[in-house]
């Protein structure tokens, strides 16, 4: 499942997409932000899935636009943490 | 006392040509929306009774009304029913439920028990936000984007208008419908500033129907904008509140140029989040059956058994 968390407003498209597919719940990502963005939830999408899946937190989801530019200097942009530090490549930006 | 315009009308139904007392598994899912609130009771995996009320302050309360609205005069106590599952904004807060589980799975669900295996794209147009949802044959969630961030397409933003323009909510999309020529679409996406647009726009003379079209399709611009982000594939279908309101149902299809599946006599499209939840329920009780006769129950077993 492609979990979009973020939103759209006039300034652009604000999304993190996890890829549940991909997601093996290992949890790295959520040490490798540091803004503390991601957590690890049941599946939202599937019930009966066992194991839990990252996921963007409430508190996040209406201001990731901020919440990670820390992370997204204009200039020289390094590699963003969560999506390094996902070996599975389960976690995208859409900006 | 003013009229509210903005009322909807809250009912229940039970299927009479069913009795509970030969059903084996009773199940419920009870949907505690941030405007309204569904409980639909299943039996054997078919829908049995529901009701649709108004979600009031207290999350736990508005579940026990619409628990109570639908096990009204059927007989049934709320110990009759074997698995409750919450859904919805109020899910977390349900005394009764045994589980929650988000909206996003219940949708999918109902969706695919409502309308069949062919519904690949849900949008579900609830009162406080927007879920474009994507599912596979089995009502299994593929992919979803939600939109919560403000009221913009949501039925809390019609409620507004219908009070502003003192029509009744259930008048709103045929009315919106009656323009000769679609208006330019309200610029402000925010609901606040949509309002104070439509002021203006009904000082300067506009009729009524002219102010909800051009509301109406400012709100299915916006909810297009989203759904293009995950892709629309047919089989579309629309649940939720404004599922219901024919002006914004027309201006999507006619924008996404997809025809959104007809809603059946059978099943409130309003409902189907709370079916779904009484679909896992039945699931969930199925899975720990399963456990203890043979010990290996496999994920792929919950979508299989129930559809």
């Amino acid at each position: 499942m492609l979990a979009h968390y973020g939103y759209k407003d006039g300034s652009g498209d604000f999304f993190i997409t996890i890829d549940t597919d991909k997601c093996n719940a290992c949890g790295d990502c959520v040490v490798a932000c540091p803004v503390q963005v991601l957590e690890m939830v049941e599946d939202e999408g599937d019930p009966f899935r066992e194991i839990l899946m990252a996921a963007v937190t409430e508190e996040h989801r209406k201001k990731i636009k901020y919440s990670c530019a820390l992370c997204k200097p204009t200039a020289n942009r390094p590699a963003l943490p969560c999506v390094a530090s996902c070996k599975a490549g389960a976690i995208r930006h859409s900006w | 006392m003013t009229k509210e315009f903005w009322r909807w009308k809250e009912y229940n139904w039970k299927d009479e040509s069913k009795d509970w007392k030969k059903a084996k598994i009773i199940t419920a899912g009870v949907d505690v929306g941030s405007v309204s609130s569904k409980a639909a009771i299943m039996i054997d995996g078919e829908l049995y009774a529901f009701n649709l009320t108004r979600t009031g302050s207290d999350s736990p309360k508005s579940a026990q009304n619409a628990i109570d609205g639908a096990m009204d005069g059927t007989g049934l106590k709320l110990d009759n029913i074997q698995y409750v599952v919450g859904t919805g904004y109020g899910r977390v807060n349900i005394p009764f439920a045994k589980k929650a589980i988000t909206e996003i799975a219940c949708h999918a669900r109902g969706a695919n028990h409502i309308w069949g295996k062919t519904v690949r794209t849900v949008l579900d147009m609830g009162g406080q936000d927007c879920k474009a949802i994507k599912c596979d044959e089995r009502g299994k969630v593929t992919a979803f984007l939600m939109n919560d961030k403000c009221a913009a397409g949501t039925g809390r933003g019609m409620e507004v208008f219908a009070d502003l323009l003192s029509v009744s909510i259930e008048e709103m999309g045929d009315l919106s419908l009656t323009v000769d020529q679609e208006p330019e679409p309200v610029s402000s996406t925010c609901v606040v500033f949509a309002k104070s647009e439509a002021l203006g726009l009904l000082r300067q003379g506009w009729p009524k129907e002219k102010v909800i079209a051009a509301y109406s399709s400012a709100m299915a611009h916006r909810v297009v904008t989203l759904l293009e982000k995950i892709g629309v594939e047919k089989d579309f279908v629309i649940t939720g509140g404004i599922s219901k309101n024919s002006g914004v149902v027309k201006r999507l299809e006619n924008e996404l140029k997809i025809k959104a599946l007809p809603g059946s006599d059978k099943f409130d499209p309003q409902l189907a989040g709370a079916i779904g939840g009484a679909l896992f329920a039945k699931a969930l009780i199925e899975k720990s059956k399963y456990k203890l006769e043979f010990g290996n129950w496999r994920l792929e077993n919950a979508y299989k058994n129930i559809s």
